[in-house]
């Protein structure tokens, strides 16, 4: 056992900028999580596989290009939207026939769907790992104070507040969002002026699939693109829905900047037990505020 | 404009509305009578399709749309107004109507005009709906259901648990609305209220319609008010 005593203010700095890239990634996949649980009632377990298959689909598109700069560009475009097609004819074809169902049926259900889609994945892309490397100008390393960070951390770092805005835009300013917040409390009646909420649930649904993608393309470049980073991720994103307040996104972001700062900066302190600091967070949490943090729709 | 006819609604396994039937025609106001628990919200409910009926039709505008879901009786032109009021707690009270807003025409609801009609919501507009005193919530939610722009109102007990003087001032909106060509069925516990309002009326208890008259009926009968309204 040892503990790092000295834990440099740079060292530290370029944790948190780590674990701050880190919850980007937290972040824009819990936060689709959320949105589906806080609106749909669905606690989507096959969210993680949409992830990992957001994640691949980008290996493959980027591959077709060569792995060049505009391969990544474009796949950071392609590989969500075809999870979003994937998880719009799943909500059309299966979902939507089960939202009346009580929660266990539904939280079985998204597992079978999960196991289906993992099958999928491997049969497709086999069982090796596959790795992406970024485009030419997000490699290599900028010089913060002495210690070098990642060009692409730093390119997160800018997605992540742009998706942020992104969303909160979407809930607040477009009628779908604010007809979304009103269904997410009250389906019963948003059907009652008017409101045909079935098609309201399969835009959200897709929205938060569409998350899911973007979170696995955008993780494609930092990591090996393998089977299991669905299970990896998704206890990640429950964990993060579940101390941030279920169904409020920003909460998400407040669970995933727990979740990332904690693990990051865990690997400073005691880098053999740093897998632990972030389960420690959300016992913490959950301690003392075991409806999560902010506000939940349920 | 509406004909219930022979309607059996059940929750899970209990039989609430026994063969309830009841019209109401173009321009009038109809109140349905009676005691809490006897039938009243369950015949809004499964006239706006929220508890479908297993039996009986339910007729609007002379077509048969029994068992259609809500948002097809809102399309059709029904306004909804729950006794609980259910207003969008998340939501401002402007976004409240913004996303109540359908069939919009010229000389139409708008938000402009549900402010003019009810001026107290002009101020709280910003406010989220959540916030609110219940005098005006019932008015949020009457004003939402005016921003579908309806033929028919179903107003189940408005007046329920607000101060004299607010429901005062909605006995005034009601009864501008039917001039302005509103065609209302308005359930009620408050009999002065419902006498003052509306041109016939049907009494429930039981699950069942025991009554029906004009306005001097239901005012001259006083065997049934003691049966069936008096508490």
């Amino acid at each position: 056992m040892e503990f790092s005593a000295t834990v440099t203010f740079s060292a530290l700095m370029q944790q948190v900028l780590v674990g701050l890239s880190r919850t980007t990634i937290l972040f824009i996949v819990a936060s689709g999580l959320s949105l589906v649980l806080g609106v749909l009632r669905i606690p989507n377990v096959a969210h993680g596989s949409l992830y990992m298959t957001g994640a691949f689909v980008t290996y493959t598109v980027a591959t077709l290009f060569g792995q060049s700069t505009l391969g990544f560009w474009l796949a950071l475009i392609v590989a969500p939207l075809v999870v979003a097609l994937l998880s719009f004819i799943a909500e059309r074809g299966l979902f939507c026939h089960l939202y009346e169902r009580e929660h266990m049926m539904l939280l079985l259900f998204t597992f079978a769907f999960s196991l289906v889609i993992g099958d999928l994945v491997k049969l497709v892309w086999g069982s090796d790992y596959r790795s992406l490397v970024a485009p030419v100008f997000l490699q290599g390393s900028f010089s913060i104070s002495g210690f070098p960070f990642p060009r692409y951390n730093l390119f997160l770092l800018v997605i992540g507040p742009l998706v942020a805005a992104g969303l909160w835009f979407l809930t607040n300013k477009t009628k779908i969002g604010k007809i979304a917040r009103a269904a997410a409390v009250d389906r019963e009646m948003v059907g009652a002026i008017g409101i045909n909420v079935s098609w309201v649930f399969a835009a959200v649904f897709v929205i938060g699939c569409y998350l899911a993608g973007l979170g696995g393309a955008l993780v494609a470049p930092t990591q090996n693109i393998t089977q299991g980073m669905d299970h990896a991720i998704i206890i990640e994103a429950f964990l993060i829905v579940i101390i941030g307040g279920l169904g409020n996104i920003w909460g998400a972001l407040l669970g995933a900047l727990i979740f990332g700062l904690t693990d990051s900066i865990g690997i400073l302190l005691w880098p053999q037990f740093a897998i632990v600091f972030p389960y420690v967070a959300v016992v913490t949490v959950l301690l003392f505020r075991p409806q999560g943090l902010l506000k939940s729709t349920w | 404009m509406l004909r219930v006819e022979n309607i059996h609604t059940y929750y899970q396994l209990s039989h609430i509305l026994f063969g309830v039937s009841l019209e109401v025609g173009q321009g009038e106001i109809v109140c349905l009578l009676g005691r809490n628990g006897a039938g009243k919200s369950t015949t809004m409910k499964s006239i706006m399709g929220l508890t479908p009926p297993k039996q009986g039709t339910i007729e609007f505008k002379g077509k048969v749309c029994t068992g259609h879901k809500p948002y097809l009786m809102a399309r059709m032109g029904i306004g909804f107004v729950p006794d609980d009021r259910r207003v969008f707690a998340d939501l401002t009270v402007g976004e409240n109507l913004e996303i109540s807003e359908r069939n919009v025409h010229e000389g139409g609801w708008n938000k402009d005009r549900v402010y003019n009609f009810f001026p107290a919501l002009r101020s709280i507009d910003a406010r989220r709906a959540g916030f609110l005193s219940g005098g005006e919530q019932q008015m949020l939610t009457i004003a939402r259901a005016l921003m579908t722009n309806p033929d028919f109102i179903l107003l189940d007990e408005p007046t329920e648990g607000l101060a004299p003087l607010i429901v005062n001032m909605l006995e005034e909106q009601i009864a501008r609305l039917k001039e302005s060509g509103l065609t209302v069925l308005l359930a009620e516990q408050n009999l002065e209220v419902a006498l003052r309002l509306s041109d016939r009326g049907y009494v429930i208890d039981n699950g069942a319609i025991q009554y029906h008259g004009t306005r001097d009926d239901l005012s001259s009968n006083e065997a049934v008010r003691n049966k069936y309204l008096c508490v």
